[in-house]
């Protein structure tokens, strides 16, 4: 599959995600490997009424799908993935008001896995609010029990 | 010796005060989920609906929404473990329980999850189990599965920062 055609495929599988839209989620970029996507803030979203914060869970959903967008989007990973693990670490609490943006790298592909890592920060980019690293299936569905969703 | 209390009364306190900690987060509304109590054992339940879809293809139930479920479900539990103890103790009695006054919800800290396989879009379930939890730091650990209790789809581990005692 040429470059342009994977980017437009892997582009158009991202934004018809339900969950990502239910979250306003906006792909911001997409490179032969990584990844800027962003949600804005919203008080559907808080996790703690007390601070305003957004809760760590939405923010966990944002970092999941932009490290499966930097995945799909790798030159060697197919158009089809699923996450193994992610393991997300919190820095800070994001400032209530400010919309999160997250940025992903797959920054290694084998035959059947793809490691990614990300980032997220608010309007104070160099002070992030979480870390993530994940491992996804890089296989293009051949292990039906993970990716085809049929009960076995 | 004290009559013991009538049970209306006791699930009635134990009821009210499980809805003012889950009601007060509005994510948890958004997602959809509810807890159903048995004694002081929570299971976080998790409806389907077409929105927490993340592979329209297969279809399955989005990465995200499987790690905010598990998380909600670790924060919940925390709370809770908290918020009986002041409820049960006689400490505080349930008239009390307002946003205001309920204990400040634990801190994430980290958050793993791994994902053993995709979520059917149909129900589900989860319930934490608290491993250790000291005066600042706590450790759950949390499972979830669909129709079969055995055959879980997604489990996490986490860390927490416990919100500050009084003492």
């Amino acid at each position: 599959m040429d470059r342009k055609k994977k980017a437009q495929l892997v582009r158009h599988f991202t934004e018809a995600i339900p969950f990502s839209n239910a979250l306003s989620m906006r792909l911001d970029e997409l490179g032969e490997g990584d990844a800027v996507i962003s949600m804005p803030h919203d008080d559907r979203f808080v996790g703690d009424p007390a601070t305003g914060v957004i809760h760590g869970g939405a923010v966990s959903a944002l970092m999941d799908t932009t490290g499966g967008a930097a995945v799909m989007s790798h030159p060697d990973a197919p158009v089809v993935t699923a996450t193994l693990d992610l393991r997300i670490d919190y820095m800070r609490a994001a400032t209530p008001g400010q919309r999160i943006v997250c940025r992903a790298e797959c920054y290694h592909v084998t035959r059947s896995v793809a490691f990614m890592r990300a980032w997220a920060h608010d309007d104070d980019s160099d002070n992030p609010i979480a870390t993530a690293t994940g491992a996804f299936t890089a296989d293009g569905g051949k292990t039906t029990d993970k990716s085809a969703g049929a009960p076995t | 010796m004290r009559r013991p209390e009538p049970v209306q009364v006791v699930k009635e306190r134990r009821d009210a005060a499980l809805a003012a900690l889950v009601d007060r987060v509005p994510y948890i509304g958004f997602l959809g989920v509810h807890f159903d109590r048995r004694g002081d054992e929570l299971t976080a339940v998790l409806p389907y609906t077409e929105t927490l879809i993340g592979n329209p293809a297969l279809p399955a139930i989005h990465g995200g929404v499987t790690a905010s479920f598990l998380e909600v479900t670790s924060i919940i539990e925390l709370g809770w473990v908290l918020l009986w103890e002041e409820i049960e103790s006689g400490t505080r009695p349930i008239e009390d329980i307002t946003p205001e006054t309920l204990p400040r919800l634990p801190k994430t800290i980290d958050f793993t999850i791994d994902y053993l396989r995709s979520g059917l879009p149909r129900d589900a379930y989860a319930r934490a189990r608290i491993n250790r939890s000291g005066r600042r730091y706590a450790s759950v650990h949390v499972e979830a599965w669909q129709d079969n209790r055995t055959r879980l789809f997604a489990q996490a581990t986490g860390h927490f920062l416990m919100p500050a005692g009084d003492g």
